[in-house]
């Protein structure tokens, strides 16, 4: 089935989006939720589990500590309520990914609620308003076998691996964010990026997409501009990029709008997001919450978080993302416009890291937000996820600025990183990259390309210096960019002023 | 008396995924309105200002250090599983959940 589409800007002529984010984090303890199992990922399957994540018959869950002190932080830095008394819920239903039969998270009693998050896109703020953070565990891993790899369409049957089910996974869902127009599919992506950022300041998870430690769940519906009642909402599931975030709230709202647009109903699914076309299809339908019979887990007491230990966490919170942006953009000596970008392309902490590696600010950026963004933009991929470290990239701007290579040969040495070819410096010996000294070889480049233009060379004699810019060109050519151009300049003034 | 349809008994037996003939449905329609009448009891004994108790002990915050402890091996974790292969549990076909 191919859904029809009505142009974005189209969407917003007619219709006003209402989005809102429901993001699962994998924390990133040493041990599950509620047993001594290990959480490293990448183990052989089934090789992390015990009778009680496996949910054997006399088993007992004990909280992990550090998982409600990580969830508590989490809600401190939104500026949450914590609850004093809480419990956790049995969530029943049957799927091979919950070898329990029910998952435990936390219902009706939340450890968070009623927290907040700005964002910025484009220099205008936006509150985002957060209903509640809660603590739960994460599902195993299905495999489908046959049909198409990893797709439940046509699979003969799944194998299941528990390694993650048990992992101590927290819920952070906002209230519906209206208001946002055209700017919804930005606002999404600058909500999920600056809780991504804040996640990594507090260094509760590891927050890497790519593997699942955070994946955001996306909802969106449309209503008719004016309308008084908010549309109906699809819930995109498990979007695994920041890029796809935006994506997937783009596509929906303009395939809802065609769907509104024909006088039909916009149905309240799941949806699935597939990261090669950035489309949606309509994924199992939701079950009523009275289909999941929650109930208190009998098996754990409640979590009744005293004042003071609150206090404390409160107290020991590190410098928040906004906060460090407000310092690192007087530290860089840039507007807060400047900054925006920054956090947009994902790139503050890879340019702090690069300016702690010794590159300096403004060289930085330039490759953050210029040639490596490009190449992520390319690889259609987010800039953290480059195979080039802050580390490699201080390096390749230190080569620069001493003058071993000029940016030309410095993007052909970035190549051979990405490639996995080593870090710069390597790669320019390997590569044979160095900017040409003053060698017979340049000497020899400089003097053909005299002769081989003797027109140009007459006129830079009788006074045209502006056209000495040809010769230049012609030595660059002829050393394939290895040459420094002020250099050659030089050079080239030398023997014919 | 409580009551329980047909319809409520075959949407348990769905979420419950149990295979129920018509027959079963009648029965078990009737055995489920007894098990809530029997638990509805309780209603008559219990006073309102006593809260909804779902722990016999007044106990919080038990919690664990995060300590990685031993967990079973492989061949034991399996070896409960009705079929398995390349390590993993071999469940049917899911269907009808995703697409």
């Amino acid at each position: 089935m191919s859904d029809t589409l009505v142009g974005f800007d189209e969407v917003l002529t007619r219709y006003e989006p209402v989005i809102g984010l429901e993001t699962h984090v994998e924390l990133g303890t040493a041990s599950k939720m509620f047993c001594g199992c290990s959480t490293t990922f990448g183990a052989e399957p089934n090789t992390q589990t015990c009778p009680v994540c496996l949910g054997l018959p006399g088993s007992l869950p004990v909280a992990n500590a550090a998982a409600i002190e990580s969830t508590i932080r989490i809600g401190l830095a939104l500026g949450c309520r914590i609850a004093t008394w809480c419990r956790f819920s049995r969530k029943n239903y049957f799927y091979p990914d919950i070898p329990k039969g029910f998952q435990t998270t936390q219902y009706d009693e939340p450890l968070c609620t009623a927290g907040h998050l700005d964002v910025e896109v484009d220099g205008e703020t936006y509150r985002v308003e957060i209903e509640r953070v809660h603590l739960e565990e994460d599902t195993g891993k299905n495999l489908h076998v046959g049909g198409a790899t990893g797709r439940i369409h046509g699979a003969d049957h799944s194998l299941i691996d528990y390694n993650r089910a048990g992992i101590p996974l927290v819920e952070i869902v906002t209230r519906p964010i209206p208001g946002a127009g055209a700017k919804a599919p930005e606002v999404a992506r600058a909500y999920v990026t600056e809780l991504r950022e804040i996640l990594l300041a507090l260094g509760v998870s590891e927050v890497r997409m790519e593997q699942g430690n955070l994946r955001s769940d996306v909802n969106t519906s449309l209503a008719p501009i004016g309308s008084l009642e908010w549309g109906t909402r699809t819930e995109t599931k498990n979007v695994n990029s920041l890029r796809s975030v935006e994506r997937a709230v783009r596509f929906e709202m303009r395939r809802q709008a065609a769907v509104l647009d024909a006088g039909e109903r916009v149905l309240q699914e799941t949806r699935h997001f597939h990261e090669d076309t950035g489309t949606t299809s309509p994924g199992r339908s939701k079950e009523e919450a009275t289909d999941y019979r929650y109930f208190p887990e009998p098996d754990l007491v409640p979590v009744a978080p005293d004042e003071e230990w609150v206090a404390k966490l409160a107290a020991m919170l590190p410098e928040l993302p906004a906060a460090r942006r407000a310092r690192l953009s007087e530290e860089w000596g840039i507007s807060p416009t400047e900054m925006a970008w920054l956090v947009n392309a994902g790139a503050v902490e890879l340019v702090s890291d690069t300016v702690a590696a010794g590159a300096s600010p403004a060289d930085a950026r330039k490759w953050w937000l210029g040639e490596l963004a490009r190449r992520a933009n390319d690889a259609g991929v987010d800039l953290a996820e480059l195979a080039v470290t802050p580390a490699q990239v201080a390096e390749l701007v230190g080569l620069v600025a001493a003058g071993t290579i000029n940016d030309q040969l410095a993007r052909q040495a970035l190549d051979g990183v990405l490639a996995g070819e080593g870090d710069p410096a390597a790669i320019v010996e390997s590569r044979g990259l160095a900017v040409m000294g003053e060698s017979d070889e340049l000497v020899g480049a400089v003097e053909a390309a005299i002769e081989g233009n003797p027109d140009v060379a007459e006129k830079v004699r009788g006074g045209k210096v502006q056209a000495i810019g040809a010769l230049v060109g012609a030595v660059m050519k002829t050393t394939r960019g290895k040459a420094d151009a002020a250099t050659v300049k030089r050079m080239l003034e030398e023997r014919l002023l | 008396m409580s009551t329980l349809s047909r319809k409520d008994v075959a949407h348990l037996a769905r979420l419950a995924r149990l295979a129920v003939t018509d027959e079963e449905l009648d029965l078990f329609a009737g055995q489920l309105a007894d098990v809530l009448d029997a638990v509805a009891q309780v209603g008559k004994a219990a006073v309102e200002e006593v809260p909804p108790t779902t722990h016999a002990v007044p106990m919080t915050n038990v919690m664990r250090e995060d300590v990685v402890g031993p967990s079973l091996p492989r061949e034991i974790v399996l070896a409960g599983a009705p079929a398995a292969e390349e390590g993993r549990f071999r469940v049917p076909r899911i269907l009808q959940e995703e697409a």
